[in-house]
C-alpha cells in the first residue's frame, strides 16, 4: 500500500546479506520472517567467521604456545574488546563471557545476589519482565530470604514512574532489576532515570537488555547501570554466547561463579586464587567461534549504523501499528508511539486464539510468536492468556508488512463468528 | 489451512456441543494447557452401571482444543467408563482428520488428558503414557 514511511536503509542490499531471507517456506510461500524478538536471523559474514575459525585456526584458547591457539585467543578476545567499544564500556575487563542474557542474570543472582543480599532486603523489579529477569531473583529469594517486588505498568504499557519511586522511598531496595526495553509491549525504559534513582536510593542498578541491543544504541556508561545484560543471538550473532557487563569496582568485590579451569591464578588442593578480570567469572573451555561470530555481527550492525537501524524500525513499526488499526477487532498491546517502543506489535484479536493466528499467519509464510512470550505476569497484567507477536528488524519490509495484514484479514475470515 | 480449519472443526468451534457445567457430577475435573493458557473443565454424570448419562464442559483457547472438546465429549453420552478408557491419540486424531505439529497436539489432546485424568485420575499426556 502507498505510504508516507521512509527508512534511512537500502533494505534490499541488507537482505542480500541474509542467505535464509530468500527461501521460501513451501513451494511458493516466500518467507516473512517476524520472529525477530525470538532470535534474529544471521548475515553470511557471521556464518563464514564460523566457518573460518573451524576451518583454518580451530584451537583452544588462553594456552596453548602454539600457532592456532594465539590466533584462536587473539580472535577471542578481541571480540571482547569489539563488545566493550560497542556499548561504550569503560575497559575489556568489565565484559564477561556468558551463554546468553538469562545466564548473565542468574550470574549476578548467585554471585553478588548470594554475597549482599539476606533477610529484610528488597529486590524491586518491574511487571513486564521477561522470566529471565523474575525467576533468578525469586530462587535467590528463597535461597537468602529477601523479597522480590514488582513496580506496576500503566494501561498503556509505560512502566509507573510515579510507583517505581513511590516503591523505591519506601522499601529497604538493595537492587533495582529492570528490562530496559519489553519484549512484549515494546516499551522503552527511561533507565538513566531508574538508574539514578536506584543509586540515590543506595542501591544496585541492573538492565536486562536482551532487546534493546540488537535495535537502538547502547551506552552502558551513560546509562550508569551497575550490571547489563544481553545475548549474541537476537543481534545478528549465533546462539550459546551472550554477555554480563559489570563495573569493574563491583566485579572485583564479587565472589566467581563457576569453579574451574581459566578462572583460577593458582590451585592449591586447600585452597585457590581466582582469575583477574574478566576471566574470574569463565570457568572451562568458551564458546570460541561463537564470540568471535559476534563480533562479526557487531561489525555489522556498526556498518550499517544502530542509529540507521532504530530508524527503520520506527518506520516500520509505525507503518505496522498504523495498518493494524484498520483492522477491526485486532488490538495491540503497549504503547501506541512508534519512537517510544521497540519494532514489536503485540496482537490479541476478538474470536481468534493467538495459536490459531500464528498457524494461520504460518500458512501464508509469515513466522510470528504465539503465547506468552517468557512474560505471564505482563499477559495477566491485560487480562489476556497469550498474544500473536510481531517483531521487527533492519532487514524487514513494508511490504512484508501488507503480506502480515493480508494474513490477519484471512484469520478474521477463517475464525471470525 | 484449509486442512487444519476443515468446516467441521469451525463449525464445533463456532457452535460448541454440550457447553455448560452440570451439576451434581460424578466426574468433575479441569486442567490448562500451559503452554498456551487453554483451559477445559468437564463434568459427567454416570448411571448405576457406570454408562455416561450426560457431559457438560466449559473451556477457553484456540480453535483447535475447543472443537477437539466438542467433538469427543458429544460422543462419550451411552458410553461405558471401560470404552471411555480405550479412547486413545490416534482417536482424537482420526475424529479431527488433520495434521498436526508437536505443539499444536497438545491443544488437540487437551480434551482427552482432562477426560482420562477426572475419569481413571491419569495425568500424562495421552500418548506419553510410557515416558
Amino acid at each position: 500500500m502507498k505510504h508516507d514511511f521512509e527508512t534511512p536503509l537500502d533494505v534490499a542490499a541488507v537482505r542480500a546479506d541474509f542467505p535464509v531471507l530468500e527461501r521460501e517456506v513451501r513451494p511458493g510461500v516466500p518467507l516473512v520472517y517476524l520472529d525477530n524478538a525470538a532470535t534474529s536471523q544471521k548475515p553470511l559474514s557471521v556464518i563464514e567467521a564460523m566457518n573460518d575459525y573451524y576451518r583454518r585456526y580451530n584451537a583452544n584458547v588462553h594456552r596453548g604456545i602454539h600457532k592456532l591457539s594465539e590466533e584462536a585467543t587473539d580472535a577471542y578476545e578481541g571480540a571482547r574488546k569489539r563488545i566493550a567499544q560497542f556499548i561504550n564500556a569503560a575497559s575489556y575487563r568489565e565484559i564477561i563471557y556468558t551463554r546468553n542474557t538469562t545466564e548473565s542474570i542468574n550470574l549476578v543472582a548467585w554471585t553478588w545476589g548470594q554475597a549482599n543480599l539476606g533477610p529484610g532486603d528488597v529486590i524491586l523489579s518491574t511487571e513486564m519482565e521477561h522470566h529471565s529477569n523474575i525467576v533468578p531473583w525469586q530462587l535467590l529469594a528463597r535461597r537468602v530470604g529477601c523479597e522480590v517486588r514488582y513496580v506496576p505498568i500503566t494501561e498503556g504499557g509505560e512502566l509507573d514512574m510515579e510507583a517505581f519511586h513511590q516503591m523505591l522511598d519506601e522499601l529497604p531496595v538493595k537492587l533495582v532489576a529492570v528490562t530496559h526495553m519489553s519484549n512484549v509491549l515494546g516499551t522503552i525504559l527511561p533507565v538513566r532515570e531508574i538508574v539514578e534513582a536506584a543509586h540515590a536510593a543506595g542501591a544496585v542498578a541492573l538492565v536486562d537488555g536482551a532487546q534493546s541491543t540488537p535495535h537502538i544504541p547502547v551506552d552502558v556508561q551513560e546509562m550508569d547501570a551497575d550490571f547489563f545484560a544481553f545475548s549474541s543471538h537476537k543481534m545478528l550473532g549465533p546462539t550459546g554466547i551472550g554477555v554480563l557487563y559489570g563495573k569493574r569496582a563491583i566485579l572485583e568485590e564479587m565472589p566467581p561463579f563457576l569453579g574451574g579451569g581459566d578462572m583460577i591464578k593458582r590451585v592449591e588442593l586447600g585452597k585457590s586464587e581466582w582469575n583477574d578480570l574478566p576471566w574470574k567469572f569463565e570457568a572451562g573451555t568458551p564458546s570460541i567461534a561463537e564470540a568471535i561470530g559476534l563480533k562479526v555481527a557487531i561489525d555489522y550492525l556498526e556498518g550499517v549504523g544502530m542509529e540507521n537501524v532504530h530508524a527503520h524500525e520506527v518506520a516500520i513499526t509505525a507503518y505496522a501499528l498504523e495498518r493494524l488499526a484498520e483492522v477491526p477487532g485486532v488490538r495491540v498491546l503497549g504503547p501506541s508511539d512508534p519512537t517510544r517502543k521497540g519494532g514489536v506489535a503485540a496482537i490479541v484479536m476478538d474470536d481468534a486464539h493467538p495459536h490459531d493466528i500464528a498457524q494461520i499467519l504460518d500458512h501464508e509464510g509469515i513466522a510470528v510468536r504465539a503465547g506468552h512470550h517468557c512474560a505471564m505476569p505482563l499477559h495477566q497484567r491485560y487480562n489476556v492468556v497469550a498474544s500473536a507477536r510481531a517483531s521487527f528488524y533492519l532487514y524487514n519490509t513494508f511490504e512484508e508488512v501488507d503480506r502480515l495484514i493480508e494474513a490477519i484479514y484471512k484469520v478474521k475470515e477463517t475464525l471470525t463468528f | 489451512m484449509d486442512d487444519l480449519y476443515r468446516e467441521l472443526i469451525l463449525d464445533h468451534y463456532r457452535n460448541p456441543r454440550k457447553k455448560g457445567l452440570l451439576s451434581p457430577a460424578d466426574i468433575d475435573y479441569e486442567e490448562d494447557n500451559p503452554v498456551c493458557g487453554d483451559h477445559i473443565h468437564l463434568t459427567i454424570q454416570l448411571d448405576e452401571n457406570n454408562v455416561v448419562r450426560d457431559v457438560g464442559w466449559e473451556g477457553e483457547g484456540c480453535a483447535i482444543s475447543q472443537a477437539s472438546a466438542s467433538m469427543l465429549y458429544e460422543t462419550l453420552i451411552g458410553k461405558s467408563l471401560d470404552e471411555i478408557r480405550k479412547i486413545s491419540k490416534d482417536d482424537i486424531l482420526e475424529m479431527l482428520g488433520i495434521e498436526l505439529g508437536p505443539v499444536r497436539l497438545k491443544c488437540a489432546l487437551l480434551s482427552l488428558k482432562v477426560l482420562k485424568a477426572g475419569a481413571y485420575g491419569l495425568t500424562a499426556w495421552p500418548g506419553e503414557e510410557e515416558d
